[in-house]
């Protein structure tokens, strides 16, 4: 596919003369979803989905989430030059999208992040044919098949129920993960009111006015330290074991995220409690995605692409690593210490 | 198996040990006999299965999985047992109602199958279980366990039961077998305590204390004797008329190893226990530490390895002679045996440390700063009416080491550690300087990865990812820009290595952030200074 080019600013599509994620302002980007890897600001034109233009006005402030903006519902197309254009879901939080692009004949299909299990906070991925398909590989090695999420809730529910004096303070990424949880906990039934770091509250709030209701939400950095024994408590990666998690009584210190499958990965953060919950496709998603598909060129931008491109080869799909620089999994700063 | 497993689960997840204490105790009283002694075997290592090895297990993972994506999962996991228990996909079609074997079926079977069934009923249990009861299966079987509980930690979990020291356990163990039945009756209080009778047990050792924060006016010259520290493998020999044992300062069982003491030991026929230093000697002369090294790493030496690296013991103290315990004795009276029950049996291979003379400390400072020789690490200073008392009692006995060698040395490549540390670039190659044709270039002289904190690490770790120039597989080659000061005991030419020298025990003392790589030190400089 030629149209689709690496650029030092990031995937360019030639016809349309715009970037996907691009890593520095551009005149014109699509946006997959509102992470800040991948939505960055000060970008002159952004086309996205609604929620996403929601979250980066959220997460960037007034102004700097494209001086102008351009909100595209799942399945609607728009013509930007000589080709087509539209987003289709990824299943990775609130309004993420695959971006499809189609020109003389051809489709390719950029997913950004996308996971194929259920997730009660945003529509799940669908899968679009193209002939190229552009794809992430966080968990792209076959040790990475991860569990029913809501096998891991009921984990966390178990040790909640064993240790009522302690709190169970579970560290998740402020979007996406952290609502995902609560959700998962709702379904599971757990109805008490969950406490909260104040880093996670705004886009808790931002999701309630989606539409994606998550029961009865407190701050616990106003919260009295008696108050959360035997409560749960949410605050980001970096918080958890640090000063800010003195305030809670005796936690149990918990940590969601697909690399807590590795057990050395959430011993070298001194998690207690492991919870293996992703945002992002495991080993067999990915496999299946890329069959389904039927793309016969796969490129991958980041993660683990050695492996995924070796396992592709071997089903006779040819597969192209971009090492694209500067998308880190959101969870990945877990493993090197470095700032969310 | 899922109890295990559980354990083992919340054993490496629990920081404290106070907790894994109370989680091991808790397991050793509510899991029946025999599977709780298969499970303290497992962790003190003394389970092993010699049909089981890594091999085997990787090729067993390769049945299912293609080898490429296998190399790079374990390189990415960084341990075989958990990599395998992570890839393994359960064959659906079969198997599917056969429960997770238990500790001791596991055991039992391994101990009377023929070679050749294993990896068949290995298969049938890793299908069998969970990826948490795969991974304590095939730490189990492997023999390597190293789960956040140590054989010390597990014991002394045991002697917490019945509020008996972790020595009491030690004192007795060597003599008793998995699944330690009668072990764990006396912990509980239903048998007498186990008796070792003739068996060659172990007895938990006496160990110095640095000589650090220590007031050398304060002491008295002539309570306090003076011995070289030699730098081999502290080791207890033990003869019985239950048989002979080579034990290292940690209670492992290394006569296999060394089998030219062993038989020297049963020539002997002396019942003793005998504390010492192993030493590969050419006659009376010490040979580098690397070659002991080279005894060491070998299960069973081979006859030319016998003959060129001969072991030897040099004797510090005896512990036991003709079933007399003689640790309370003062060290005097204790060295007075020693040097009697050498001059009586003169036995080959063994000499006894030397005591150096002195009148004041300064003379031994200055005897140790000077002392250069392969084989001296520094001194030890030994109380002279000091009982031989197991563990580390802070005051009877100081050692006093020699200030470690250093270089400054630039990063060169570095690789992923492994277990704790398979997220962090932890393992360093460093180069020196070195004019090859008119041209400056780095040329490697070793590795190191210790000396360095949490946060030094959580740095150094950073600075590799960003300032990798290439990747290979693991490992990262990273521009020349930073410098760090090794701290080493010795060095040695190497025909291992480009640069020819080799370091003993390099490890990082300081990261020279301040200094420029330009000023880092030359192999030239190096070689005149330490060789």
């Amino acid at each position: 596919m030629d149209w689709l080019e690496l650029k030092p600013e990031g995937l360019f599509c030639a016809p349309g003369a715009f970037y996907i994620d691009p890593l520095q302002p551009v005149a014109h980007a699509v946006i997959t979803h509102g992470h800040s890897d991948h939505a960055r600001p000060n970008h002159t034109h952004v086309t996205a989905t609604p929620e996403t233009l929601a979250i980066m006005q959220l997460r960037m402030g007034e102004g700097r989430a494209g001086h102008t903006q351009q909100p595209l519902h799942y399945g609607q197309v728009t013509s930007v030059g000589d080709m087509q254009l539209w987003l289709a879901p990824a299943g990775h939080v609130l309004g993420s999208a695959q971006v499809v692009m189609e020109y003389r004949g051809q489709r390719a299909v950029v997913s950004g992040d996308y996971k194929r299990a259920p997730d009660p906070t945003c529509v799940p991925f669908e899968v679009v044919p193209c002939d190229l398909f552009v794809t992430e590989a966080t968990f792209g090695l076959p040790v990475f098949r991860l569990p029913d999420p809501a096998h891991e809730i009921g984990k966390l529910l178990h040790d909640v129920r064993l240790f009522p004096e302690r709190t169970h303070v579970v560290g998740c990424y402020a979007l996406g993960k952290c609502q995902r949880l609560i959700a998962l906990l709702r379904n599971a039934g757990y109805h008490d009111p969950l406490w909260l770091h104040g880093a996670l509250l705004p886009m808790c709030r931002l999701y309630e006015s989606l539409g994606i209701p998550l029961g009865e939400l407190r701050s616990a950095t106003v919260a009295q330290k008696g108050e959360m024994r035997g409560g749960i408590v949410l605050a980001p990666p970096s918080a958890i074991a640090d000063r800010w998690a003195r305030r809670l009584p005796d936690p149990v210190v918990c940590l969601a995220s697909g690399w807590m499958h590795v057990r050395q990965r959430a011993k070298a953060r001194g998690v207690e409690l492991p919870l293996v919950i992703s945002d992002h496709a495991d080993w067999d998603a990915l496999l299946d995605t890329c069959r389904a598909t039927g793309a016969k060129e796969i490129w991958v931008t980041h993660g683990r692409e050695d492996a995924l491109i070796h396992a592709l080869g071997k089903m006779q799909i040819q597969g192209r690593a971009l090492r694209l620089i500067g998308y880190e999994d959101e969870d990945e700063d877990l493993t090197t210490g470095a700032p969310a | 198996m899922i109890e295990f497993a559980t354990l083992l689960e919340r054993l490496a997840f629990t920081p404290s040990r106070t907790m894994k204490l109370a989680l091991l105790k808790e397991y050793f009283t509510m899991a029946p006999d025999p599977d709780r002694g298969y499970a303290l075997a497992a962790m003190a290592g003394s389970l092993s299965f010699a049909a089981v090895k890594p091999a085997m297990l990787r090729a067993l993972a390769m049945e299912r999985i293609d080898p490429e994506l296998f190399a790079l999962s374990y390189d990415y996991v960084g341990d075989l047992a958990e990599t395998v228990a992570l890839i393994w996909c359960p064959d659906a079609g079969q198997h599917t109602d056969m429960p997770a074997p238990s500790l001791s079926e596991v055991v039992h079977t391994l101990e009377r199958l023929p070679k050749a069934e294993v990896p068949g009923v290995i298969r049938e249990w890793l299908d069998a279980c969970d990826a948490s009861s795969r991974y304590a299966l095939l730490k189990l079987i492997t023999g390597s366990l190293r789960v956040g509980a140590s054989a010390r930690l597990a014991k002394t979990a045991l002697a917490n039961i019945a509020t008996i020291s972790p020595d009491d356990i030690e004192e007795v163990w060597h003599g008793l077998e998995p699944p330690y039945e009668a072990l764990f009756a006396w912990v509980e209080g239903k048998a007498p305590k186990p008796d070792a009778k003739d068996a060659p047990v172990f007895r938990p050792p006496m160990l110095a204390q640095p000589l650090e924060n220590v007031d050398l006016t304060t002491l008295d010259p002539a309570d306090w004797r003076a011995e070289w520290k030699w730098d081999g493998i502290r080791v207890q020999l033990v003869s019985t008329p239950g048989g002979e044992r080579v034990y290292t300062r940690t209670a492992e069982d290394i006569g296999k190893a060394f089998p030219d003491i062993l038989a020297i030991m049963q020539d002997l026929g002396s019942r003793v226990v005998l504390d010492g230093e192993l030493l590969i000697m050419h006659g009376s002369s010490v040979a580098p530490f690397s070659d002991l090294q080279q005894r060491l790493n070998r299960k069973a030496p081979t006859a030319p390895m016998l003959r060129d690296m001969p072991a030897g013991v040099r004797l510090y103290d005896i512990l036991f002679e003709d079933g007399e315990d003689l640790r309370s004795l003062p060290f005097d009276t204790r060295r007075e045996r020693l040097e009697s029950w050498f001059a009586r049996l003169n036995p080959p291979r063994m000499t006894v440390s030397e005591l150096i003379p002195f009148s004041e400390f300064g003379e031994l400072a200055k005897l140790r700063d000077a002392a250069r020789s392969e084989g001296i690490e520094g001194l030890m200073l030994k109380k002279a009416d000091s009982p031989y008392v197991p563990g580390r009692p802070r005051g009877p006995w100081w050692k006093w080491k020699r200030d470690p060698l250093t270089v400054d040395a630039v990063v060169m490549y570095a690789q992923r550690g492994h277990g704790k540390r398979s997220s962090f670039y932890s393992d360093y190659t460093f180069g020196l300087w070195r004019t090859v044709e008119g041209k400056r270039e780095l040329v490697p002289i070793g590795k190191a990865y210790s000396g360095f904190t949490d946060e030094e690490l959580k740095f150094l770790d950073k600075w590799v990812r960003d300032h990798t120039t290439k990747r290979f597989g693991p490992v990262r080659e990273v521009a020349h820009g930073l410098v760090l000061e090794i701290a080493f005991d010795a060095a040695q030419y190497s025909k291992r290595h480009k640069s020819g020298v080799a370091l003993r025990f390099p490890r990082v003392s300081r990261i020279r952030r301040d200094k420029p790589v330009e000023d880092a030190d030359t192999l030239e400089t190096f070689i005149r200074a330490f060789l």
